[in-house]
C-alpha cells in the first residue's frame, strides 16, 4: 500500500492484513490470482503440484492488503485469506517526493 | 507449517490429513467431490465462488435454498453445492425448479445452468417460467458453445465464431438474452462477466432476495473449446479481453445489447422492476373469484 502524500489522519490510518494460504495440490495453474492481484503479492512457482500444475507463490506477503479478491476470482477454491492484525502506515509506504502537498 | 518467504516448503506441498487446510467456502461445498472437473482457465468455478458470496451476504439459511442445474459443464455446479440440489435431464432445469418453487413456496430456488440447456433445449420453459412470473433466480452462464460435448454452435454462439459444427464460422444469428428475459416478463435482468466478480456477488444476493423471475446471464471463457478454437488464447486471455471491452451501463436498453464476435461487450443491471409473483397473482386472484371458499395451498405440512 502506497500513499502518494501524507495522509492527513495519519495516526488514524491502518493498513488491513491479511494472510493468504494456498491449498497447491488443488490449484489449476490458471493464473487468476496472480494477474489480478492488485498488489501483486503473487507470482506463479516454477514447482509443479501433484496434479502437474505451476500454482502461485506468495512473494510479498507483507503487501496483503486483505482486499480477498484471490479468495473471490479462484476457480479451485485453492487459495484464501486470513484476516490478519491492521498495520499503521511507515515512512516506506509514502512515495517519494510526498509529504509536503499543498506548501 | 513451516512457510519460508518464497510461499510453502517442499514438505508441505503434500499435505497430510492433518494440516490440511479449510477454504472458508467449505461449507457450502461437496468437497469429497473435488477438484471438480472444470478445465484450467474455465470460469465457472469463478461463478460458483461468486454465487456462494452471494448467497452468504443475502443471509438465506443453507436448507431454505436449492440449486438446479441441468446438463452441461455448468450443470455440474449442483452437484458440487452443499445445499438442497439436483441436477436434471437436459433443458429440463426450469420445470423441476417450477415444481419445487410451488410444491414449497419456502424453498428459494436457484438455476445455475448453461446456455445451451436454459435457451436451447430449454427455450420453452424458460420464457414460460418468465412469463408466469415464478419466484425463481436463474444464473445462466453463457460459454457461447455446447463446451461439455465438444463445442458445437450453440443459440449463443456469435456470428463468425468457430465452432465444430460450423467449422468456416457460425451464420446464425444469435440470441440476445437479457432482451428474451425482459420480453418474457423478468423482473430482475442483469449480465456480468467472470471478471467482474464482486458485481456479479452483488447482482447475486439482489436476485435472491427479489420476488419473482429473475435472470442474470454471465459470460464465461471456455479455454479448451471456444478460445482454442477461435485461437483466443486461454481463459486468462479471454479475461484481459473482458477487462478491456466490457462496458458496464446499468439500465441500457436490453434491445442494443447483443454480443458480436470479440466484439463490446455491454454489461450490467438492466432491469429491476416490480410485479406480482405467480403465487401472489393466483391467490390474489381466485380470493377475487372465489371469496371465503377459496384455500391457498401453504406448502408441505407437517404430518
Amino acid at each position: 500500500m502506497t500513499y502518494w502524500r501524507v495522509p492527513l489522519d495519519l495516526d488514524q490510518v491502518e493498513i488491513p492484513h491479511g494472510n493468504i494460504q494456498i491449498i497447491v495440490n488443488q490449484c489449476k495453474g490458471c493464473g487468476f490470482c496472480v494477474e489480478y492481484c492488485p498488489q501483486n503479492v503473487l507470482a506463479m512457482s516454477t514447482d509443479f503440484n501433484r496434479k502437474g500444475y505451476h500454482y502461485p507463490n506468495i512473494i510479498k506477503q507483507d503487501l496483503c492488503v486483505n482486499c480477498n479478491l484471490c479468495e473471490i476470482i479462484c476457480p479451485e477454491f485453492a487459495i484464501f485469506v486470513i484476516e490478519d492484525k491492521p498495520r499503521h502506515p511507515n515512512p516506506g509506504d509514502i512515495l517519494k517526493g510526498g509529504g509536503n502537498h499543498g506548501s | 507449517m513451516n512457510k519460508t518467504a518464497t510461499g510453502f516448503t517442499k514438505k508441505l506441498d503434500i499435505p497430510t490429513p492433518k494440516e490440511k487446510l479449510r477454504h472458508p467456502m467449505d461449507r457450502y461445498l461437496r468437497t469429497e467431490r473435488f477438484p471438480h472437473i472444470w478445465c484450467a482457465t474455465c470460469g465457472i468455478g469463478t461463478i460458483l465462488t461468486a454465487f456462494i458470496s452471494g448467497l452468504e451476504k443475502s443471509g438465506l439459511e443453507q436448507e431454505k435454498v436449492a440449486v438446479v442445474s441441468g446438463i452441461g459443464c455448468s450443470g455440474r455446479a449442483a452437484g458440487y453445492l452443499r445445499l438442497d440440489s439436483f441436477h436434471t435431464t437436459h433443458g429440463r432445469a426450469i420445470p423441476f425448479a417450477t415444481g419445487l418453487a410451488l410444491g414449497n413456496p419456502e424453498l428459494k430456488v436457484v438455476v445455475i445452468s448453461g446456455d445451451g440447456d436454459l435457451v436451447a433445449i430449454g427455450g420453452n420453459h424458460f420464457i414460460h417460467a418468465a412469463r408466469r412470473n415464478i419466484d425463481l433466480t436463474i444464473i445462466c452462464i453463457n460459454n457461447f458453445n455446447y463446451a461439455m460435448t465438444g463445442g458445437q454452435a450453440g443459440p449463443t454462439t456469435p456470428i463468425e465464431a468457430n465452432a465444430s459444427t460450423a467449422p468456416y464460422g457460425c451464420y446464425e444469428f444469435p440470441f440476445n438474452l437479457p432482451y428474451l428475459a425482459e420480453s418474457s416478463g423478468a423482473v430482475y435482468v442483469a449480465r456480468w462477466t467472470s471478471l467482474h466478480i464482486r458485481r456479479l456477488a452483488k447482482s447475486i444476493t439482489e436476485a435472491l432476495l427479489k420476488p419473482g423471475f429473475s435472470f442474470i446471464e454471465v459470460i464465461c471463457p471456455c479455454s479448451t473449446l471456444y478460445a482454442r478454437r477461435n485461437r483466443l488464447g486461454t481463459g486468462l486471455d479471454l479475461m484481459r479481453f473482458y477487462h478491456d471491452n466490457a462496458l458496464i451501463k446499468h439500465g441500457a436498453d436490453t434491445r442494443e445489447i447483443d454480443i458480436h464476435y470479440q466484439d463490446r461487450i455491454v454489461v450490467g443491471k438492466f432491469i429491476d422492476k416490480d410485479k406480482p409473483t405467480f403465487l401472489q397473482k393466483r391467490d390474489k386472484f381466485l380470493r377475487g373469484k372465489l371469496g371465503d371458499k377459496f384455500v391457498p395451498y401453504k406448502g408441505p405440512q407437517p404430518i
